[in-house]
């Protein structure tokens, strides 16, 4: 907001018009990636997403150096005991500390996230980047199996796969990840229209290079930007679907802590130990909040004419 | 319009008969034989398994156990529950009216704040009502509904004992239990979608707001509640109709775990019981059911868009 109009006038042109001729000199010192950096580092929240996701990583791969007692140790002396000095969030109807569930939580949740968005990522992008630069039958077929995918709702597919794969982590990730291609392969799609059209397409087509290695080496380079949006957005809603799928019992399976199945449990215990369904649903709510500011100040950072 | 309408529909015949293919193959993803799932205590004798083998067509081909399944479903039969023995489309038309009827509510909660507050963040851009706006709208996006709906039964019926925390009237029965009941979770599913609308809102109104009708409607002196409500609102709803309609899969996805925390005995608890029961038949068909709803939902929403826009009601 604080940059005047002609400033953002030049990051926008320059981003659209990244062409071998508008190489980096002295009177434009700045690369597209570079502008998109510096519009998002200009993003207060964006940036204060990006540090309480960085926070959230520490604490789950250090989790075991961090977390005051062991998450699945049950102690029958400390049962639903509210928050204290010595168990800062309370314990749970098996005495199990509830920070130190949390903390190992965050690990099922983020690894859920990132691993189901690169399974969908994985279908996803190369379906679109097909669709996308083959056209023809091979775009109307693929385009349809997608409108199939989407036309089931995101988490009752998710719920369905998961039902028929089995109620545990992994085949939640995998459930959720497959569900979430579709959206991958449709933001590729579109992106890899709007590249084919641009000259430096044209370019490689004329010299003679063979269309898959068009498609990997100049349309895929220049696509990335709308597919790391999309990522980033993927990742949150992915940590709500696993949370989700664990609250429905379908996800991580006790005693191994998860923020969802920790809600499913307190659910029991909502007059008697309120703590129980709180602390979990912020971790859920602060993690998923921050890769919405991060994937909406990309977006913005990536390409400023939507602002 | 008849046109449109043409087009549309050959578009979605493909869509419904690949996601019909989909709905069949979830079966095979069934780890082990649904024949020895069928069978339960007698899974042990060979001649109770081939008789469920053949009543359920599963000793023939793929293609052909497809085929008979499509046109049981074109006939409206989508099976019989393994567990409760009774006709799966007779289950979800027990179940659906609940699930309707916390959709409705919901959509229509998600109207009155999302629209609402869209047109305030617009008309205010880059002030503080705008920031406020954008703050509640990605708060909502990023809460859990379950985790809203557990903390919502916490302070509104465990602290202050106003509404119920759990269970359904029908509206039949007593329509003041009906909505003491449902205006709780409908407003926990409302909650996302509001936010959704309120974004589609804001961002179509501020292109309105930019076009020449509207800074002529203010240069011929209209006060601002009317340049906006009557000259800018009218126009930048045309988008949020077929934008919104896409939430409905939104919806539906949030009445699952809705109906989960609020024990509501709709289409969505209806699910993940047959999940927990191994009961298949009903899952298929709950997916079916819900993705013909939404494309059928979808394609209302695309009619409207032409019946309200006039530019493209001739067309």
């Amino acid at each position: 907001m604080s940059q005047p109009a002609n400033a953002k006038q030049v990051a926008a042109m320059s981003t659209t018009i990244a062409t071998p001729a508008l190489a980096p000199t002295a009177a434009m010192p700045r690369s597209p990636a570079q502008l998109a950096l510096r519009r998002f580092l200009h993003r207060p929240v964006a940036v204060a997403g990006l540090a309480v996701i960085v926070l959230f990583i520490g604490v789950a791969i250090f989790a075991p150096l961090i977390a005051p007692y062991d998450p699945i140790a049950t102690s029958w002396t400390a049962i639903r005991k509210a928050p204290s000095l010595a168990h800062w969030m309370g314990t749970d109807e098996n005495g199990r500390d509830v920070l130190s569930r949390v903390i190992f939580g965050a690990r099922a949740s983020l690894l859920a996230g990132v691993v189901s968005v690169l399974i969908a990522a994985g279908i996803g992008v190369p379906a679109g980047l097909l669709a996308g630069f083959a056209g023809g039958w091979t775009d109307v077929v693929l385009s349809r199996i997608v409108d199939a995918m989407l036309a089931c709702p995101f988490l009752i597919l998710a719920i369905a796969l998961a039902a028929f794969l089995g109620p545990d982590l992994t085949n939640a990730m995998i459930a959720i990840g497959v569900s979430t291609a579709p959206r991958f392969m449709r933001v590729t799609r579109a992106a890899t229209l709007d590249a084919s059209s641009n000259e430096y397409v044209e370019a490689a087509r004329a010299i003679g290079n063979p269309a898959w290695r068009i498609a990997v080496r100049h349309v895929l380079p220049n696509i990335v930007p709308p597919i790391m949006v999309q990522g980033t957005l993927a990742i949150a809603a992915a940590i709500i679907a696993e949370a989700s799928l664990s609250f429905l019992g379908l996800g991580q399976q006790p005693p191994d802590p998860s923020w969802g199945s920790m809600l499913n449990s307190a659910q029991r215990f909502l007059s008697q130990a309120p703590w129980l369904a709180v602390f979990p649903g912020l971790g859920i709510f602060l993690a998923v909040l921050s890769f919405n500011l991060v994937g909406d100040g990309l977006r913005d950072a990536l390409d400023p004419r939507g602002r | 319009m008849r046109g449109f309408l043409g087009t549309r529909i050959a578009q979605i015949i493909p869509t419904l008969l690949l996601v019909s293919v989909l709905v069949f193959c979830l079966q095979q993803l069934m780890p082990g034989d649904p024949a020895l799932v069928m069978a339960g205590e007698e899974r042990g004798d060979p001649q109770v398994l081939a008789q469920i083998r053949a009543e359920l067509w599963l000793d023939r081909p793929l293609p052909v156990q497809y085929l008979h399944w499509m046109g049981n479903v074109l006939q409206g039969n989508l099976g019989y529950s393994w567990r409760i023995r009774q006709p799966v489309s007779q289950l979800i038309l027990e179940k659906l009216p609940v699930t309707l009827q916390l959709g409705t509510m919901a959509f229509a909660i998600a109207v009155l704040i999302g629209v609402p507050a869209g047109i305030v963040a617009a008309v205010q851009r880059n002030r503080f009502w705008d920031y406020v706006a954008n703050a509640i709208g990605l708060a909502g996006l990023s809460t859990p509904t379950f985790w809203l709906g557990i903390m919502l039964i916490l302070l509104v019926s465990v602290d202050l004992g106003w509404l119920p925390p759990s269970g359904y009237v029908s509206l039949a029965e007593d329509w003041r239990q009906s909505l003491a009941t449902t205006i709780m979770p409908a407003f926990v599913l409302g909650n996302a979608i509001a936010a959704i609308l309120m974004r589609h809102t804001r961002s179509a109104m501020l292109t309105v707001l930019d076009q020449d009708y509207v800074r002529t409607a203010r240069a011929k002196g209209l006060r601002e509640f009317v340049v906006v409500l009557r000259h800018a609102l009218r126009n930048a709803l045309i988008p949020v109709v077929t934008l919104g309609a896409l939430e409905l899969g939104t919806l539906f996805s949030g009445a699952v775990l809705t109906e989960q925390v609020f024990s509501i005995p709709g289409f969505g608890k209806m699910i993940v019981d047959a999940v927990f029961n191994r009961d298949y038949p009903v899952v298929q068909g709950v997916v079916l059911v819900t993705a013909f709803l939404y494309v059928m939902l979808n394609l209302l929403a695309d009619v409207l868009y032409v019946v309200i826009n006039p530019r493209l009601r001739g067309a």
